[in-house]
């Protein structure tokens, strides 16, 4: 760990001037530098995953790997951040997973913000939605699958995107996406995988444009008093892939992933009333070979002081619909997730959260626990962990029948 | 920040403008002393809120240290930026800096004379705007020994008042007034403040917990003048007598009346705000 953060040397060394003028301090004697200007901060994370069981497909290897991740954020603004540009790198390096092993351009853009809209053109990310264990309505950026199952960490999406800011009638987004990003997979050595695995080099796609297919999108939101509300629109290559085995003699099998071009629309709401919020995201989607609507809709409360102490304790619970069933290409078709959410809300921001998701339908179910905490100021510790129990064959999770894991991340912030 | 619907409001209203055009407002007593108690501390309290209308916007740094009983300090650095509404509570956004693990992580408030507050949260990591519950009044912010109703907009109608007696702090003689939460989520059942008679500026106030037990002392220090006649304070200091824990708040980078606009306190402007 401490070989590592010497390597991100110059990056620490960036910090002093940050550090200065956060704290409004002016160290007259340094000679300016092109960096005072910039904002950069980040974090170097260790990561280890330990499995249950020893691997069960072909190919596989190990029963614990070590990952390394760098993603430090360089950030300037200009004009009291009227103009603004980011740029924010991200790599992995996975000891066993040359497929985990990946660099991403999370963010490099140019923002300019005025008074009734803003223009945000170059790489980026944004987040469409309400619930907690399934994001329906979120398709603008393509999943990094690889960094965890949970479907929150994107890769960067090339973008216009156009934000009009109205009075009273809400904000309008317009999106202009000229290249379409590939969702990541694990490798035939990793672990978390189908059977066989899915090839990332050679992807099919319906546009004869292939990755350089222009899609738009399109999103309305605006709060009318305790409900938060957005209707979103979405026509291009889906960012969800179908799967299409090749078998050639002689060489392993493999799934290749398959992207077609769809339209969606997509409706999330959110009502907040004292400790409750209620949320509701449904969609149809329209494409070769799809044709199907799906809802996630539940609710998030929370009991505040527990025990009367400072605890807070979330009680969630979500179900999920899609009309494809079985079929689905998704592990959320007739599911019903329960979560607990507490947080300690002491000095170093303790949080614990456990839940599980059961298909009602296959009655396979897994169980899934996160614990953070950060250690003085700089690190932050999380432990993770997932349990695929009653496993059945004709769940997609029957894949992951021996990967029972659990993961530690250290993250040292500059 | 007054809509002025009640009586005794109007005519205190009518009073301070009265004073204010005689260039004098200070060395009156904003009450009769024919009121009852109960008169006197509300007069007190909206003649400090009326001091202190006509901002418009102001924003600040904040540095939070918080201390344990053995004196072991963890920090926190955040910027606040307030817009004062008309007939509404003021919309408050407050963006962190450290921890460095919450860089970013804000704060959108839109703060309600009577009821919850609206509130959203912006994570940075998922780039996320989410909508949360307000109920919570009485934890505590950040893990320090600010409650989140501590650090609210004051609002005169979330309290009912009582006047006790005049008593020095620290030299300047004050008003006692007794506060008592109007919101039945408060985690106090009374907090007893002490308002200096020259500037109407809380010295000092003593929170009491759902038992009526003495809980934290708050104590403001270094006032100082901002804008057009504003007083605001260098520092604030939060002790919790029942754990010995303790919190610094230490104000700087004060600017007032910048010409701050609804866009800037918008879900929008959440997401960028550094």
């Amino acid at each position: 760990m401490r070989e590592s953060i010497c390597q991100a040397g110059l990056i620490l060394s960036l910090m002093a001037s940050l550090n200065g003028s956060l704290l409004g301090e002016v160290l007259e004697e340094k000679e300016p530098s092109f960096w005072d200007e910039w904002d950069v901060s980040g974090f170097f994370e260790t990561e280890f995953r330990g499995f249950a069981d020893p691997p069960k497909h072909p190919g596989q290897q190990g029963d614990a790997a070590f990952s390394f991740a760098l993603e430090p954020e360089f950030y300037r603004e200009w004009a009291e951040g009227n103009w603004a540009f980011e740029m924010t790198p991200f790599g992995r390096y996975d000891v066993i997973d040359s497929d985990r092993t990946h660099l991403d351009l999370r963010e490099f853009y140019f923002h300019r913000v005025a008074d009734q809209w803003e223009l945000r053109l170059g790489v980026s990310k944004v987040f469409w939605g309400v619930t907690e264990s399934q994001h329906l309505v979120d398709v603008v950026n393509q999943t990094d699958l690889v960094e965890n199952l949970d479907f929150e960490d994107k890769l960067g999406q090339p973008m216009v995107n156009f934000t009009w800011i109205t009075d009273s009638s809400g904000v309008v987004d317009l999106f202009y996406l000229p290249y379409f990003r590939e969702r990541t997979f694990p490798g035939r050595k990793g672990r978390l995988r189908w059977d066989p695995y899915v090839d990332t080099g050679d992807p099919v796609y319906e546009s004869n444009l292939e990755e350089w297919h222009p899609d738009i999108a399109l999103r309305w939101s605006h709060t009318l008093g305790d409900v938060d509300l957005g209707v979103g629109f979405f026509r291009g290559t889906s960012r969800d892939p179908l799967f299409m085995p090749r078998i050639v003699p002689g060489r392993d099998p493999v799934l290749l992933p398959v992207y077609n071009l769809m339209s969606q629309v997509g409706v999330d709401a959110q009502w907040t009333r004292d400790a409750w919020l209620l949320k509701f995201e449904g969609i149809y989607r329209d494409g070769r070979g799809q044709h199907f609507g799906a809802v996630v809709s539940g609710f998030e409360y929370t009991i505040y002081g527990i025990f009367g102490g400072d605890s807070d304790l979330g009680l969630l619970s979500e179900y999920h619909y899609d009309s494809r069933t079985d079929e689905a290409l998704t592990p959320f078709n007739r599911d019903i997730f329960a979560g607990l959410r507490l947080a300690l809300n002491d000095v170093q921001d303790t949080a614990l959260l456990a839940g599980g998701v059961y298909d009602h339908d296959t009655s396979a179910s897994s169980l899934r626990f996160e614990f953070e905490r950060r250690l003085g100021s700089d690190y932050f510790l999380s432990v993770e962990g997932q349990w695929f129990a009653n496993v059945v064959e004709r769940d997609l999770t029957t894949f992951f029948s021996d990967d029972s894991f659990i993961q530690l991340s250290l993250r040292r912030y500059f | 920040m007054k809509t002025g619907k009640k009586m005794t409001m109007k005519k205190t209203l009518l009073l301070a403008v009265a004073l204010l055009q005689a260039g004098w407002v200070s060395a009156a007593a904003p009450f009769a002393s024919t009121d009852t108690p109960e008169q006197k501390g509300l007069k007190i309290a909206e003649a400090a809120d009326q001091r202190d209308e006509g901002w418009g916007d102001w924003s600040a740094d904040a540095e939070m240290v918080l201390k344990n009983r053995h004196g072991q300090a963890s920090k926190r650095l955040m910027r606040m930026e307030a817009l004062e509404q008309q007939d509404e509570g003021d919309k408050r956004l407050i963006v962190f800096r450290e921890p460095r693990d919450v860089k970013g992580t804000a704060f959108l408030v839109f703060t309600k004379k009577v009821g919850n507050d609206d509130q959203w949260l912006y994570l940075p990591a998922l780039k996320r705007v989410k909508r949360i519950s307000s109920s919570n009044k009485s934890g505590p912010f950040v893990g320090s020994e600010f409650a989140y109703e501590d650090l609210s907009s004051q609002e005169v109608e979330k309290y009912t008042y009582r006047y006790l007696k005049e008593e020095a702090v620290d030299g300047m003689p004050s008003y006692v007034i007794e506060r008592i939460p109007v919101d039945k989520k408060s985690g106090y059942t009374k907090q007893i403040s002490w308002i200096d008679k020259e500037e109407y500026r809380t010295l000092r106030t003593d929170y009491y917990d759902r038992k009526g037990e003495l809980l934290k002392t708050f104590v403001a220090k270094g006032y100082k003048t901002y804008g057009k006649n504003y007083w605001r304070a260098d520092s604030f200091t939060m002790s919790n007598v029942q754990t010995g824990k303790e919190t610094e708040l230490v104000w700087s980078e004060y600017v007032f009346t910048k010409g701050l606009k609804d866009r800037d306190f918008d879900k929008n402007r959440l997401k960028r705000i550094r």
